[in-house]
């Protein structure tokens, strides 16, 4: 019996539209992606393997084309380097002092818009303002309210019989005064995301617990904090990243040469800047390339501390 | 829908997305072809400038007279208003080969850098006909080992005192610009000397006698021809005895009270100028248009110019021209007129730029000139006077600006923050070893 050419055809072609079907209905998904993770591994996979091939040569910002092999000395100096373990710390002291109250203020802020008022649209409008200015001119505007002479902040503290603080040279008003601008900023914006979240919390919860007699208080600590748990954590996600980039403000609140170390004696030198140093100020791309990786490392790190103090606390619960 | 035609889609939107996706890449990674902004087209030739600060071409209307006299030229000039963040857009142009304008301005600070390690980029402005009336040491600065000339020259900064009258009567001092001249005369320390007078006279308010320390320390260590570097290209700002000099005197001053503890063009600054809460600051020519317009008009004729104790040079740029410019030749003609001796004396009527050029120096409205805000001082007489002092050889070296600036925050650890000169010393020693090494 010799088969038929024929039928052999009939019973591929079910097998054929099988497979164009299965194709469709998994390949498609990826070729839909595939637009973001083409221009991700342009712009995004490849900068990053570059740096880290950067970051294990000496070269000069004026000659990229003529790399030395130093291998990992860069990092090795990286982490005998006082001014890396400074600019982390700071970046760490920074990061709480601006997003914990940023945070704490959003929840509250949101909180109160999430009541029925005249004009909310407007409030909510308000809330969002200072998001959309630049980093820039929030930070010159702060810089002059901030400065020591003639500045308002100072003249306000006058008035209750304080003395001018020198906001730039004290390492603690400093990182203060630049928290502030990073909360002036974004506090509207993750009120906004926690607004959203509030209003997707049902209504019965809240009229349950108003039944049982919880005051609002109790109402927003027992019902709305539950209920936009997950819009929390994300926040704090999205902060701890920012606050780990952050450059902008610090860099126009010192002004000129002070901007780029992070003030005279580096009191307010974040990671950012330490990279900007190195590499547009010393011209050194691959010391500026070792930073910029530590960077990563350290966020890498973070998010894996996160997870496992996540898993330990899900475990003893 | 047919399964057939659904897969078509799917295809066709796969298809698609792929193609923009590559086209973003190439767009990105297009080649570029280093043009520099400018070029000719129908006969009209557009130049372009990368210039910073208040270098006065476009600010006292010399462009605009260019290009009326030469209809075919358009010239489009870029002024960032800070150097640094100027220098550091131009080494990033230059290493990529792309961004780049047709003329490049380039402050002294930065000079020996790019002639060390970028003259292959520049043109040679040696052979322009007519540019041999600058300063010697003025176009030495910019001059190759191989004699390539990378930038014409277009102020300088010689220095003086510029003081408050009013405020010097008050503590008893003298007012007259000869006899206040002469309390300093020859020696830095004795202008500190002054200031430990001025405060024990001085009754009435917080009012500092100079403005930081870093303006007098700048004033010491540029009035010798040896700074920084020596001419083997070394560093040895350790042992120059002009360094650590002016370093002591400079925090001497800094502990003992007589500084506002302000850096200059930072933004304390000018309000202090508006509210008079120092009453001398070490002023190169080219500060004098900045007092006038921050102390403003209520402090006209309050303020005079002092002779220096010392002649020295604060600042002072250059023009180049790019070698990849389509319009090198005319770039070349419009430098050449930008720093002639005329153009140069008028920048100086206008903002006061000093001229780097001799033929200028000498010219009437140049040595004559008198600054009616300054109480009538003769600046061209004083500036011209202490340009004359400067030294004949200047040693640029590479990082010269950026050791300069690290000196200035290395002050501020002692004036600001309260660090011993000691200890400042250290992490500024510390930290030039870094950036320079």
């Amino acid at each position: 019996m010799s088969p038929d050419p024929r039928i052999r055809h009939d019973r591929d072609r079910p097998r054929r539209r099988m497979l164009l079907h299965r194709l469709d209905l998994r390949g498609a998904p990826y070729a839909f992606i595939a637009p973001f993770f083409a221009v991700f591994a342009a712009f995004s996979f490849y900068p990053l393997v570059y740096t880290g091939w950067i970051s294990l040569h000496r070269v000069e910002l004026a000659s990229l084309d003529l790399m030395e092999w130093v291998a990992f000395d860069n990092y090795v100096a990286l982490w005998e380097d006082e001014r890396f373990w400074n600019a982390l710390f700071n970046t760490f002291t920074i990061g709480v002092i601006s997003t914990v109250p940023q945070l704490l203020m959003a929840l509250g802020l949101a909180h109160l818009l999430n009541y029925r008022l005249r004009g909310s649209t407007f409030f909510r409008v308000a809330a969002l303002t200072p998001y959309a200015t630049s980093v820039g001119a929030a930070a010159l505007v702060f810089t002059m309210l901030f400065e020591r002479d003639f500045g308002m902040i100072n003249w306000l503290l006058s008035v209750v019989g304080i003395d001018n603080i020198d906001w730039e040279n004290n390492k603690w008003a400093a990182q203060t005064a630049i928290s502030t601008i990073v909360i002036w900023r974004w506090t509207g914006y993750n009120a906004l995301l926690y607004l959203a979240a509030m209003q997707a919390v049902p209504r019965e919860r809240y009229e349950a617990a108003a039944i049982d007699g919880a005051s609002r208080w109790q109402q927003f600590l027992k019902v709305t904090i539950p209920g936009i748990r997950s819009t929390v954590i994300f926040t704090i996600v999205l902060s701890t990243i920012g606050a780990t980039q952050l450059f902008g403000e610090p860099l126009i609140f010192g002004q000129g040469p002070n901007g780029i170390t992070g003030g005279a004696d580096n009191q307010y030198q974040t990671l950012g800047l330490l990279l900007y140093e190195e590499g547009w100020k010393n011209y050194q791309m691959g010391r500026a390339a070792t930073v910029a990786w530590a960077m990563f490392l350290v966020l890498i790190l973070i998010f894996v501390i996160q997870r496992v103090v996540k898993r330990i606390a899900s475990r003893r619960a | 829908m047919s399964r057939a035609q659904k897969l078509l889609r799917t295809r066709g939107v796969a298809a698609v997305a792929a193609v923009a996706a590559l086209g973003l890449v190439a767009a990105c990674g297009g080649s570029d072809t280093g043009g520099t902004g400018g070029g000719v087209k129908d006969g009209k030739v557009t130049i372009t400038m990368g210039l910073f600060g208040v270098m006065g071409y476009k600010e006292t209307g010399l462009l605009d007279r260019y290009m009326k006299e030469h209809p075919n030229v358009t010239i489009k000039a870029e002024v960032a208003g800070d150097e640094q963040t100027y220098y550091t857009a131009l080494q990033t142009h230059l290493a990529a080969g792309s961004g780049l304008k047709d003329i490049q301005g380039i402050e002294i600070g930065r000079a020996k850098e790019l002639v060390d390690t970028q003259a292959a980029k520049f043109v040679d402005l040696g052979d322009v006909a007519g540019v041999d009336h600058f300063l010697p040491w003025k176009l030495s600065q910019v001059t190759t080992k191989d004699d390539k000339v990378i930038g014409l020259g277009t102020d300088i900064g010689p220095m003086a005192v510029c003081y408050r009258k009013d405020l010097f009567q008050q503590a008893g001092l003298p007012t007259d610009r000869e006899k206040v001249a002469e309390l300093w005369e020859g020696d830095w320390s004795k202008y500190v000397a002054a200031g430990k007078t001025f405060k024990a006279g001085f009754k009435g308010g917080k009012v500092a006698f100079m403005d930081s320390s870093s303006g007098l320390f700048n004033a010491m260590i540029y009035g010798n021809s040896q700074q920084f570097y020596d001419k083997d290209g070394r560093l040895v700002y350790q042992d120059n005895p002009v360094v650590t000099d002016a370093w002591t005197l400079a925090s001497q001053a800094a502990t003992s009270g007589l500084t506002a503890k302000l850096r200059q063009f930072q933004p304390g600054w000018d309000p202090a100028l508006a509210n008079s809460t120092f009453a001398t600051t070490v002023c190169p020519a080219w500060m004098l248009g900045h007092i006038s317009e921050k102390a403003g008009p209520k402090n006209k004729g309050k303020w005079d110019v002092a002779k220096a104790p010392k002649g020295a040079n604060w600042g002072g740029s250059f023009l180049g021209v790019m070698d990849k410019s389509p319009v090198k030749e005319e770039a070349k003609k419009l430098v050449a007129w930008l720093t002639a001796p005329e153009q140069q004396a008028h920048v100086f009527e206008k903002i006061g730029n000093f001229p780097s050029s001799q033929q200028a120096l000498s010219a009437p409205q140049v040595a004559n000139a008198t600054s009616e805000y300054f109480s009538e001082a003769p600046i061209g007489k004083i500036f011209g006077a202490a340009a004359e002092e400067i030294p004949d050889e200047q040693i640029l070296g590479r990082k010269d600006g950026t050791i300069k600036d690290i000196f200035s925050q290395g002050l501020t650890l002692i004036e600001a923050q309260n660090q011993s000169p000691d200890k400042a010393w250290k992490t500024t020693d510390e930290r030039i070893k870094k950036a320079a090494g």
